[in-house]
């Protein structure tokens, strides 16, 4: 895919979450920044824990009482070019934020939908409280159940629990573009879908993209959907996001130790046999996390500095940004990778 | 040599809302010592029900399993008893399958005790320890007296494989073993399952919807794969991965992402033509997967259910007519891959 890098709708700066427990501060987002520009689909990759849900939430202004959301600004711009801090909306003006310009697909689909309503009254709801028309809602709707491959009329009338799993996210996928948003945030969308069902989601979500041309913030847990949807890929550790770049340097020019660990212990079905490696321990403690690099620990690249100095997000080429003292060896290291794969 | 474990004719029906669901139809499966085997298929498939017949937890409604040749119906009860011991489960989610109000140390002696494993306290400890470090949890004296709260679910996983070595198995069934851990972490799991494999002549039925993954823990043994009750394709791993025979198969395989953009955006499509998945109360007749098969004959896929046999071409067996009559050869690339049937425009 390619998107407009000049037009940035949605600008996160220096966002940090934590939440307050009984132990102490869990730092579960320290101090994100990213771009998403028109068009674009950022994947979010990390595993469970590693903020990347909270982000998302914070971003959203969705997250419970308990956790405390600082930052420098989260600036959208509208279509018309006004510009507005999300962090400094009040209730109301985030409720209309929500949906008409900003749209969630979240997992696990029946959750999402409620039960007791026919798929119709849904759209009428969401429609009403956006001052948008019965007839109006019904005809963009009808056309959206077409474009993700649903028999509309059929869909349209249905309750939830009449639907397959891969039909319900397919209606959200929909529901979600009802008022034509700018961003629309997904949440493991895919994850809790058999293989055929996950084809077929991935292959409307790129022909909606395609037509409609909205920006996507996906996240995922499996590489392997990131790598095939993504137009930029940001690797999340321990609350950070310690690498992202453009999708085919991430995976084949990793420039963060993280990121390279991940991919070597992925498994690909159409490469023969292949030697597959582990990354030791676990994520670290969000109360108090290690000093230096919190990757350190489990990191087989880690040096001295790595244990004592955190290292910083610096750019390179490509308009790439990583956060590893050990960057050159890394990528060396991927590179390598990547011939012998290539061979 | 004579399988360990072997499926004759194995049918299984549960009843829902009074409605008879066959669950499984007519599996025919040897396993044999020191085998790796995968059972891989989509929610639904049956695979999670054959694991759990080759367990011992579940009996056939009807069909047969023997165990080392004979079936444990024909066995002494003390026969029975010892043999449903060799045969062990590993289930999928370690926060379910703990008991939470008992740590860790409880957790693995209660079976080393009820089944007399060990004598004495001493031998007790020695071999909970001996348990611990197999699995890789060490020092275990950090481990024995934690609840299982206090581990992570690679730690917990570890533990269930444990507790199912309590008893010395010569089988163990993993059913989605590794699917709540995390990506980082499952890679070390598997490799400890497969030193223990080798270690202790273990065999494993290893469960999965994951194919990659199968294809990994499998490489060295082989593949079955499921469709709505049925093994429509089994073979050696390598054979069906790289060159799958059945059409619900190939199109799994060409679903599939890869962790590798250029990979997986370059992937030959493969387009059914439906997506529905039939109910398995209300079965096709003929061939389950023939309303969404690219390769259908009318008049004999719909009529004739497909024998797992050979088919040319392929060192797999394959349940597909089409394939056996080698008329789906030339049919494997897909011509006409629209991805774009809308028509392309906007909403406005």
């Amino acid at each position: 895919m390619t998107y407009d890098r000049s037009h940035v709708v949605l600008s996160v700066r220096d966002l940090s979450v934590n939440y307050l427990a009984r132990r102490g501060r869990v730092r579960a987002v320290s101090n994100v920044s990213f771009d998403l520009h028109a068009g674009e689909t950022l994947a979010l990759i990390g595993e469970s824990g590693c903020g990347k849900s909270t982000l998302n939430l914070a971003l959203i202004r969705q997250l419970p009482n308990t956790a405390v959301t600082e930052g420098a600004g989260i600036l959208y711009t509208y279509r018309d070019g006004r510009q507005v801090d999300v962090l400094k909306f009040s209730d109301r003006a985030m409720r209309r934020f929500l949906w008409s310009e900003c749209a969630m697909v979240f997992q696990g689909a029946l959750n999402s939908l409620n039960p007791v309503l026919r798929v119709s009254d849904m759209v009428y709801d969401t429609a009403s409280a956006h001052g948008i028309g019965r007839d109006e809602a019904r005809r963009r709707v009808l056309k959206l159940f077409e474009q993700v491959r649903l028999d509309a009329a059929r869909v349209f009338k249905s309750y939830p629990h009449e639907l397959s799993g891969g039909m319900r996210q397919r209606v959200l996928l929909a529901l979600s573009l009802l008022l034509r948003p700018q961003v629309v945030i997904m949440d493991e969308p895919t994850t809790a879908v058999d293989i055929l069902t996950q084809r077929s989601i991935l292959d409307v979500l790129k022909e909606l993209r395609a037509e409609l041309n909205f920006s996507v913030i996906f996240i995922s847990h499996d590489l392997a959907v990131a790598a095939e949807i993504a137009d930029t890929v940001a690797t999340m550790y321990a609350g950070e996001i310690v690498e992202i770049g453009p999708v085919n340097d991430v995976f084949y020019k990793s420039r963060h130790a993280y990121t390279l660990s991940l991919l070597n212990a992925a498994p690909r079905l159409s490469v023969g046999r292949e030697e597959l490696m582990s990354i030791p321990g676990s994520p670290p403690d969000l109360i108090e996390p290690p000093p230096g690099c919190k990757f350190h620990e489990r990191c087989a690249f880690a040096t001295d500095v790595c244990r004592t100095v955190p290292p910083p997000l610096v750019e390179y080429e490509g308009g790439r940004l990583a956060a590893c003292h050990e960057t050159e060896r890394v990528l060396e290291n991927a590179l390598e990778t990547r011939k012998a794969a290539l061979a | 040599m004579t399988p360990i474990v072997e499926l004759r004719g194995v049918h299984r029906e549960f009843i829902k809302d009074r409605e008879r669901v066959p669950v499984l139809q007519d599996i025919n499966l040897e396993i044999e010592p020191d085998e790796v085997i995968c059972l891989v298929g989509e929610s639904g498939c049956g695979k999670t029900t054959t694991g759990k017949i080759i367990a011992g937890l579940l009996n056939p409604s009807s069909g047969e399993m023997l165990v080392d040749g004979r079936s444990l119906a024909s066995r002494s009860g003390k026969e029975e008893k010892l043999l449903r011991r060799q045969l062990q489960i590993v289930h999928q989610d370690p926060f379910a399958s703990l008991n939470p109000a008992h740590t860790i140390g409880d957790i693995l002696s209660f079976p080393l005790r009820r089944h007399r494993m060990v004598k004495g306290s001493g031998g007790l400890q020695r071999r909970i320890w001996e348990l611990l470090t197999m699995v890789d949890l060490t020092p275990p004296g950090d481990i024995v007296n934690k609840y299982p709260h206090q581990l992570s679910g690679g730690q917990r996983q570890r533990v269930s494989i444990a507790r199912a070595l309590t008893v010395q198995p010569r089988l163990i069934v993993a059913d989605e073993a590794v699917s709540m851990v995390d990506v980082s972490i499952r890679i070390s799991l598997l490799k400890m399952l497969q030193n223990l494999r080798r270690e202790l002549g273990l065999t494993i039925v290893f469960i999965t919807h994951d194919l990659a993954l199968a294809k990994y823990f499998a490489w060295e043994g082989r593949i079955a794969v499921m469709y709505l009750g049925r093994i429509v394709e089994i073979g050696r791993t390598p054979d069906v991965i790289a060159n799958p025979a059945h059409p619900y198969t190939r199109a799994l395989l060409a679903a599939v992402p890869e962790a590798d953009p250029e990979l997986t955006r370059h992937k030959q499509a493969m387009r059914l033509r439906s997506d529905d998945i039939p109910k398995l109360t209300a079965l096709p007749p003929g061939c389950a997967f023939h309303p969404r098969c690219p390769f259908y004959v009318p008049g004999t896929c719909d009529v004739n259910v497909p024998a797992l046999t050979d088919a040319p071409g392929f060192a797999q067996e394959v349940a597909c007519i089409p394939v056996q009559q080698g008329q789906a050869a030339q049919q494997i690339v897909e011509d006409d891959v629209d991805l774009n049937p809308v028509p392309a425009h906007g909403l406005d």
